[in-house]
């Protein structure tokens, strides 16, 4: 075991840096899900957008205004999607309002296409973060190591936060049953809007963590990690954060222990795989709760 | 609602009919740029269409058989895209231009192809490598090298001044310009002894090339050969540097890049690319090529923000003048007229002199070599290698 | 529900009037197809090449493979309530087998130049050919590996249907999105190179173009008449399908599963069958549009495509094979005929500095958001086109005009 671990140790860093920034996002599709029993397709283009902001933000102010003009810029863009997207069709079918998420995220992916000339543009080095340090032996950035500590502090944060404010109740109440909760007075387009605003707020960070260690933003770059963290949502049970959370994790570390052993082809393959086995096995994924339909 | 859709389709087919029929009369010429706008390979075909439009706006006439033209850029964005290309291609047809450059990316230009055998018209390939593009074509023709070509100097290269023995290959998954360069650069390394530590494909749209990396200096590869899409290259750069890689990155005519530039700068990182063209080799080009995009904020956005000349766009600016030069010596607008002189055409352009062989790629026997200056930000020009 | 349900699987509960209705439409649908074969004929050798012409043959052809793609699209997740987004993997897989199989011998070499030319070492169309001639040849050997392609892929599709068909909505939507990236990464791995080529592309193989017919001195070309022949004969195949028993019940299941499942209808069963049958035409229409693409690469069947087939799909009309097949013509030549425009710089001879590379996607994408926001049931809904239906409608424009104006004259 030890012997393993001493082989795979640069993968195995590499792996919990990912599946960090695989949960912050993964948070903000699980608990859209929970909520709105929406796969929220447009969120990874949400966390991409952030990076370009990011980087348009920096060309002209120094780094103290822009990451907070980034985190509060990102998460009105997010509110303006509920608002203009999602919020219209909150009695139509459920296809309805997956397939305007999907027009959503191609239409961000196209207007920064637009925008950006769809040359990769280069993420601001953040000072302190970026910089290397060496962790038993493994050479690598001061985020790897940051980013699941700060992961884990966010997350009990946010369990907190749900836990015991009143606004986190109303979440519950939400995500438990839509229609009794407003009955009984909660203020749904308020719930739903925090939602958005959490989710949005954790994949801002998500994308400063993200692209410090990879410092490059292409349109499609928020497609990929969009992806994964919805796998390690539905993983670790949709609608669960601590689960969302241990699914990333897990998604991260096995892909990059993959990439190591060489079955290089297929690392996004597995992804996949894991996803299907996992619906097969455990359609409610390891936290979740059961579902039954009524009539 | 039904009316709103009609009345919205009318009046598109309204504006693109006015849109087809402006600015051509009979004293216009047209020449297709056939290349990818968007999609994977965006940038890169905006930057190679960046050296024509300089070379039209420097020469924006042409006299053929004794009357002159105004030569039309018609451009048409094949999205980078197979699905796509067909009808880029046809749009081009449709437009009848007498000659077309194009694309960036060899598989659109293998996709379009058809579409121009097909109306006679023949098309000059401004850097798509692969062997297949004019393979079969009488109508295809380019003016690069070819990747057999690219990877054998890549190979000598390693062999001579890097002194590699072992070498670790990199490509993206589903990308033919990546695996096919690999498998000619791996042909031929095996051929001059340098052994293949490992070979790895990433799949689209990675960002995290850590365990890549990692993987070469586990085998103890003392160049690692990545020929991929600047999107990825520069994440392989930083991610070299962030693990403290010292072993030289090598790479072809994509790396050849600002984005590569900026990537590298103040980091500790060696970085060779093999390509068309080497800064200084024109210094009154490279001064109007600059001034122009300067000169204009769509130019400076489509270069990346920054004036570093790219060598694709040097190549679409002697792409250009070659098709004058085919132009004037057809003495006619017609393409098959074209077709009939361009095997014969020859140019003496800024990345050297261009000539075509019986299947229609050009005659060049040497590539540049350079290296990222990771102080300055510039490429330094390292050497010029052909093959043994 | 129970009513609408019942409604949909008794046929005898239908109008007297429709029966007539319908033999008048069957007749205007198929004087219409009519003219269309002769114009496709026309259009491919006898009108002169011009700009309209020009542009018109590849957005005909490829309009009307991708009719083929959304309407099978619009099977499963219009008239079957299966969300499904595994399109691109499936149309992936029927590309490749028809572009495998009918690579020539003679080209094998250089098309599989990695891979010492790869392991098969026959051509279904030159099989033929050597017996019926070139033209024969190549047709029937088309048509066949096109339903081999079809096959290939409902055979998978019933593989993974088996596991996938059992999970819920939006689940099934990723769980497909998934297979589909899954098959699009073994398409792309070097260890079956000698069959799928690895990630370079395949080229070569027969297409549309190749359907050319030499008698005497005169050449006719079949190319877009092939593709619009194929892919009515499909779409009518699905049309038959939609009205039959098996059709009520795939409506029964997306309108109400459970109540379905009361009323004795074998879920799974008929979700699978549906979702084999979709699969399948999704196959032929990738071998389809490898032939119109002349060259084919993994790489280009990304989830993206799927959307792309999901959105036109949502823009004809969810459960309306007639909107899929209009909106399918529409979207194809707006987006590679007449938005081009947006891209060029110039409106009319007027440079316009916005109007740059990229342009033509934003205005694209907001006209889809419009649609899906403010016209959610897109152009027909859930009704179909119909002959009848239109001259009612022209009839009511016109009685609503008369009323009117008497209305008008009233006044005065």
């Amino acid at each position: 075991m030890s012997d393993f671990i001493q082989a795979n140790l640069p993968y195995i860093l590499a792996g919990i840096s990912v599946g960090g920034q695989y949960a912050l996002i993964a948070i903000g599709y699980t608990m859209v899900y929970g909520i709105l029993r929406l796969i929220n397709f447009a969120h990874g283009d949400v966390f991409m957008a952030a990076g370009l902001i990011m980087i348009f933000a920096t060309a002209s102010l120094p780094m103290y205004i822009s990451i907070p003009l980034v985190i509060i810029a990102t998460v009105l863009l997010g509110v303006v999607i509920e608002r203009v997207a999602y919020k219209p069709l909150r009695s139509a079918p459920r296809m309805s309002v997956m397939i305007s998420a999907i027009g959503v995220s191609y239409l961000i992916q196209n207007c920064a296409l637009y925008f950006t000339g769809g040359l990769p543009r280069t993420y601001p080095a953040i000072p302190w973060l970026s910089d290397s340090i060496t962790i038993l032996g493994a050479t690598t950035k001061r985020v790897t190591a940051i980013t699941p500590i700060l992961t884990i502090i966010l997350v009990l944060a946010l369990v907190l936060f749900i836990k015991k404010t009143k606004v986190g109740l109303a979440m519950r109440a939400v995500s438990r049953d839509f229609q009794t909760s407003r009955l009984m007075g909660v203020k749904i387009d308020t719930v739903i809007s925090m939602t958005f605003i959490i989710g949005c707020l954790l994949a801002a960070i998500g994308s400063l963590l993200y692209f410090t260690n990879y410092q490059s933003v292409t349109p499609t770059a928020g497609a990929m990690p969009g992806l994964k963290a919805f796998v390690a949502a539905v993983f670790g049970g949709i609608g669960s954060i601590p689960g969302a959370v241990i699914g990333a994790f897990l998604i991260g570390i096995v892909e990059n222990i993959i990439k190591g052993i060489g079955w290089t082809t297929f690392s996004d393959a597995f992804t996949f795989v894991l996803l299907i086995v996992i619906l097969m096995v455990k359609p409610t994924g390891i936290f979740g709760e059961k579902n039954t339909d009524k009539v | 609602m039904k009316k709103v859709i009609a009345v919205a389709l009318a009046a598109v087919t309204l504006f693109s009919l006015c849109a087809c029929g402006g600015g051509s009369n009979s004293n216009t010429i047209k020449i297709g740029v056939y290349e990818p706008q968007s999609g994977a390979n965006g940038a890169g075909g905006k930057q190679e269409i960046l050296g024509m439009q300089y070379a039209n706006s420097k020469t924006p006439t042409v006299e053929i058989g004794g009357k002159t033209y105004d030569v039309k850029l018609v451009i048409s964005d094949n999205e980078s895209s197979n699905d796509k290309a067909v009808s880029a291609a046809s749009k081009l047809v449709a437009e009848k231009c007498s000659v077309v450059l194009g694309s960036y990316g060899s598989s659109v230009s293998i996709a379009g192809s058809d579409t121009f055998k097909k109306a006679n018209i023949p098309v000059i390939g401004v850097t798509c490598t692969n062997p297949q593009v004019t393979e079969g074509n009488s109508h295809y023709f380019r003016i690069c090298f070819l990747d057999p070509f690219q990877g054998t100097v890549l190979a000598n290269f390693a062999k001579d001044e890097l002194k590699a023995t072992k070498a670790y290959t990199l490509g993206q998954l589903g990308n033919d310009y990546d695996i096919g360069l690999i498998n000619y650069f791996t042909e031929a390394a095996k051929k001059i002894g340098i052994e293949i530590v490992g070979a790895d494909q990433f799949p689209e749209n990675s960002s995290d090339f850590n365990s890549y990396i990692a993987r070469a200096k586990e085998k103890g590869a003392d160049v690692i050969f990545a020929p991929c899409s600047t999107q990825y290259a520069q994440l392989i750069v930083e991610q070299a540097n962030a693990q403290g890689v010292t072993v030289p990155l090598l790479a072809g005519d994509t790396w050849d890049s600002n984005v590569i530039l900026d990537a590298a700068k103040g980091k500790n990182v060696k970085i060779y690319v093999s390509t068309f063209y080497a800064e200084g080799g024109d210094v009154a080009f490279e001064n109007g090529f600059r001034s122009w995009i300067n000169g204009d904020s769509t130019n400076l956005s489509n270069n990346g923000g920054n004036d570093i000349i790219a060598a694709v766009s040097v190549m679409g600016y002697d792409a250009y003048y070659t098709a004058l030069e085919a132009l004037k010596k057809a003495g006619s607008v017609n393409s098959a007229d074209v077709l009939k002189v361009l095997p014969n055409t020859t140019y003496t352009g800024v990345t050297g002199k261009i000539a075509f062989d019986n299947q229609g790629d050009a005659v060049r026997d040497t590539a540049y070599i350079k290296t990222a200056n990771t102080s300055t930000g510039v490429w330094d020009f390292v050497a010029v290698q052909g093959i043994k | 529900m129970f009513k609408k349900i019942n409604n949909a699987l008794n046929p005898s509960l239908r109008h007297p009037l429709d029966e007539q209705n319908k033999r008048t439409n069957k007749v205007a649908l198929m004087i219409f197809l009519a003219i269309v074969y002769v114009f496709a004929i026309l259009l491919d050798n006898v009108l002169p090449a011009n700009g309209i012409t020009l542009m018109l043959i590849p957005v005909l052809r490829k309009g009307a493979i991708y009719a083929l793609l959304c309407v099978s699209m619009n099977l499963l997740n219009g008239f079957t309530g299966l969300f499904s987004l595994g399109q691109a993997g499936f149309m992936l897989i029927g590309g490749y087998v028809y572009a495998i199989l009918t690579i020539p011998q003679a080209s094998h070499a250089a098309v599989y130049q990695y891979f010492d030319g790869g392991i098969f070492q026959f051509s279904v169309t030159e099989v033929f050919g050597n017996v019926l001639g070139p033209f024969l040849g190549n047709v029937i050997g088309a048509i066949i590996c096109i339903i081999i392609a079809g096959l290939v892929v409902a055979v998978f599709a019933a593989l993974i249907g088996i596991p996938v068909l059992r999970l819920k909505s939006d689940y099934l939507a990723i769980a497909t999105l998934g297979f589909a990236e899954i098959i699009r990464a073994i398409f792309q791995w070097n260890g079956i190179g000698g069959i799928t080529n690895g990630s370079n592309l395949l080229r070569k193989y027969t297409n549309l173009d190749n359907l050319v017919w030499n008698v005497g001195s005169l050449n006719i070309n079949f190319g877009t008449t092939f593709a619009f022949l194929i892919v009515t004969l499909c779409i009518v195949a699905i049309i038959l399908m939609i009205n039959s028993s098996y059709g009520r019940a795939f409506k029964a299941i997306r309108d109400d599963e459970i109540s379905a499942e009361a009323m004795g209808i074998n879920l799974f069963k008929h979700k699978m069958l549906s979702f084999v049958i979709s699969s399948f035409f999704a196959g032929v229409g990738g071998a389809l549009l490898a032939m119109f693409q002349t060259t084919i690469q993994a790489a280009a069947f990304t989830s993206a495509m799927t959307y792309e087939i999901l959105l036109i799909v949502v823009i004809g009309g969810i459960g309306s094979v007639s909107g899929s097949c209009i909106a399918a013509f529409l979207y194809i030549a707006c987006n590679e005929w007449w938005l081009r425009f947006l891209d060029s710089g110039y409106l009319g001879s007027i440079p316009v500095g916005f109007f740059r590379g990229g342009f033509r996607k934003v205005i694209f994408s907001i006209i889809i958001m419009v649609i899906v926001l403010f016209f959610s049931r897109g152009i027909m809904g859930d009704k179909e086109l119909s002959f009848t239906g239109l001259l009612n409608k022209i009839k009511q424009f016109k009685n609503r005009k008369a009323l009117k104006q008497a209305a008008e004259k009233e006044g005065e």
